[in-house]
């Protein structure tokens, strides 16, 4: 047994500990390809040191994906960073940096099915990888926002362009991002939360 | 423009069944780290309370002296309300592994469990706004 001893594992600090008068939590799903900047962004708006989560997949995914390890491994550990934020004194907003390969979202319980939303976090340099996730959201019925974030070396192109290229339409929100920076990853938060706001405010949200 | 382009998608109307969530245990002799998952877990076929990432737990009191170090250092750890997320970040523990722990912790009511609230098909709009007027305060 390998555990450690409980009297060793470090908890939250005394700062970072939730008042108990913290009753519910929401969650939002950052999901993109790698490195693309989704640890970044949760880390930038968390307020506390971005955590990660675990969990171990068996053999049901190996073999799928041809990246995906070697014949002979049976089981992989795949790791899901996330950060926290809290919004009242009962209200707490947890935010999960997710891979896009759908086949990882069934390792968490209603990661996707309970989100609130999720913003896509695309690269223009490798914009084909968030295909994919996109469709996939669509199949869910997940309302999401695309940000880009801006890489000094990737291409710029204007927002409609990308909205064709993307197939996506006129009320789904396209913007711009720097996910170092805690107010640029905030307003892509935002920019999400009003998104969800007029869809419910005009009953569209499924 | 010559990025590639993709074509949208639409929701289905049929939800697609998601693959079954329980241990799905690689053949004997093929295992990576087979006992402490076995022993930390229990066999095969133990139930497991519907648990979300964002579920917060709280302690009810300090350990029992009967508790495993595994539910012992739990407990320490969710003396304020912690998400199991959190709970499998500080105890390095898969997250379907903290969810067996936390069901023999519900089942013996030493902790109690807060649901998230998830997207609803008709969203909470009151909850929306506090969720902006809280980004805004960033």
């Amino acid at each position: 047994m390998d555990f450690k001893s409980s009297d060793t594992i470090p908890g939250p600090r005394t700062e970072d500990q939730l008042p108990h008068t913290a009753q519910a939590a929401v969650k939002i799903v950052i999901v993109g390809g790698f490195g693309v900047g989704k640890t970044t962004m949760v880390g930038s708006v968390s307020e506390i040191k971005p955590l990660t989560t675990e969990e171990t997949m068996t053999q049901a995914g190996v073999g799928v994906d041809d990246n995906y390890g070697s014949d002979t491994k049976t089981a992989t550990t795949v790791a899901m960073d996330f950060g926290r934020i809290s919004i009242t004194d009962q209200l707490v907003l947890y935010l999960f940096g997710t891979p896009g390969q759908e086949r990882f979202w069934f390792l968490w319980n209603g990661l996707f099915e309970g989100a609130l939303g999720a913003v896509v976090l695309i690269d223009t340099r490798r914009l084909e990888v968030s295909f994919d996730v996109m469709g996939r959201l669509e199949e869910r019925g997940v309302p999401f926002v695309v940000a880009v974030n801006s890489f000094p070396d990737a291409p710029h192109y204007p927002v409609e362009e990308l909205r064709t290229a993307l197939d996506l339409s006129e009320d789904i929100p396209i913007i711009e991002c720097d996910a170092r920076r805690r107010a640029s990853s905030r307003d892509t938060l935002m920019t999400l939360m009003r998104f969800l706001h007029s869809l419910a405010m005009t009953g569209a949200l499924r | 423009m010559t990025a590639p382009r993709r074509q949208r998608r639409f929701p289905q109307q049929e939800h697609v069944p998601e693959p079954p969530q329980e241990e799905q245990q690689p053949p004997e002799g093929q295992k990576k780290n087979p006992e402490r998952l076995y022993v930390i877990t229990g066999p095969d076929g133990v139930e497991r309370v519907e648990l979300d990432l964002v579920t917060l737990i709280v302690a009810h009191a300090d350990p029992p002296p009967s508790a495993s170090p595994e539910q012992a250092a739990l407990l320490r750890l969710c003396t304020a309300p912690l998400s199991v997320a959190e709970l499998s970040a500080y105890l390095s523990l898969p997250f379907s592994v903290v969810t067996v722990l936390l069901t023999e912790l519900l089942t013996a009511e030493q902790v109690t469990a807060r649901a998230p609230i998830i997207r609803q098909a008709l969203a909470d709009r009151s909850l929306l706004e506090a969720v902006m007027h809280g980004l805004q305060k960033l």
